[in-house]
């Protein structure tokens, strides 16, 4: 017990560890720096993919991550900010894609496989009950019993 | 009962197949440049190239109209002298340039210097080669990394990019295009 309750100790500053490793990257302003870092949360990195800007380490991850901060002082609001990145890169960019007719299946996929196992079970055929049992094997049966 | 068996036999035989049809048909598209699993989908395919204004790395720097202010197609290489699959590309773009495509190349992220020096031992490609030193206008064109090659036509539109390094079996695809375009 106490070996995993130190192992959760350990793994708690992991999990709020980012790339920004220099401080002189950040808004000096703390309000500032708290909205770049939610924009940038919201931006995919386009070098690794599965990261957001603000936790890839990757060259291109910073200089985006340096343009919301440029943007956010210059008082552009959140929405700007991602618009003008989605201008250049895409939906693609943004980590939670928004809903259009092209995105309909991936936001309504949890809802039809859940419809999809309801009907599975629903549908499932269960095998015929034995047909009841005619007068002779009636008899055997009541033999067997009494003996 | 039997068509149950036959089922059971024909469906995922034919899940498979398709499967693998389709596994064959990327890879032949993935071989010829118009399929890139890696790739980013650009947001400015079949849109005019954004504005820009860069220096030159050798001779005159050049603008978004310059690209087409001669009205025809030209291919947009942006590279840099510290990227590994931009040496690989290179001969590639060289083989290009012997059939006669003209390529501009924009130096990404790199040390002046440094290009140049490539340029010099690797052979020069392009027609014409300026410096994006900041990286700043690659962000404009939507760049995820280099190599990244875009065919901008005579009126300045997009008409196709490949993320990556192109291979010599491309060369065909890139070369048909051109004509494509040329009109």
């Amino acid at each position: 017990m106490r070996a995993l309750l130190l192992a959760l100790a350990l793994l708690l500053p992991a999990g709020i560890a980012h790339a920004i490793s220099d401080p002189a990257e950040m808004l000096p302003d703390k309000a500032q720096e708290a909205r770049a870092e939610a924009v940038g949360r919201q931006l995919r990195c386009l070098v690794c993919q599965n990261e957001s800007i603000e936790d890839s380490g990757a060259d291109l991850a910073r200089d985006l991550r340096a343009i919301v901060r440029q943007r956010v002082t210059a008082g552009d609001s959140d929405a700007e900010i991602i618009d003008w990145m989605v201008a250049r890169y895409g939906d693609f960019v943004r980590l939670r894609p928004p809903f259009t007719p092209l995105t309909a299946i991936l936001w309504a996929t949890p809802v039809l496989a859940l419809a999809a196992g309801f009907a599975a079970v629903a549908l499932r055929r269960r095998p015929a009950p034995p047909a009841p049992l005619d007068a002779q094997e009636q008899a055997r049966l009541k033999a067997l019993l009494d003996r | 009962m039997k068509t149950r068996r036959v089922l059971l036999f024909a469906v995922p035989l034919g899940v498979a197949a398709a499967a693998g049809g389709g596994f064959w048909v990327m890879l032949q598209r993935m071989r010829s440049g118009s399929f890139n699993p890696r790739g980013v989908p650009s947001v400015l395919d079949n849109k005019r190239v954004p504005g820009f204004n860069l220096p030159g790395l050798i001779g005159p720097g050049f603008s978004g109209p310059d690209l087409y202010d001669r009205h025809r197609p030209v291919l947009i290489n942006f590279w840099a002298s510290w990227c590994p699959p931009c040496r690989e590309e290179h001969p590639v773009l060289m083989a290009l340039k012997q059939d006669g495509v003209p390529i501009w190349g924009i130096a990404y992220k790199d040390a002046k210097k440094a290009s140049l020096a490539y340029l010099d031992t690797y052979g020069n490609p392009f027609e014409r080669v300026a410096a994006d030193a900041g990286g700043r206008v690659a962000i404009d064109w939507g760049l995820t990394g280099v190599p990244e090659t875009f065919l901008v036509d005579g009126d300045g539109y997009v008409r196709w990019h490949m993320v990556g390094p192109l291979t010599h079996a491309m060369i065909p695809t890139v070369k048909s295009l051109m004509e494509l375009y040329a009109g």
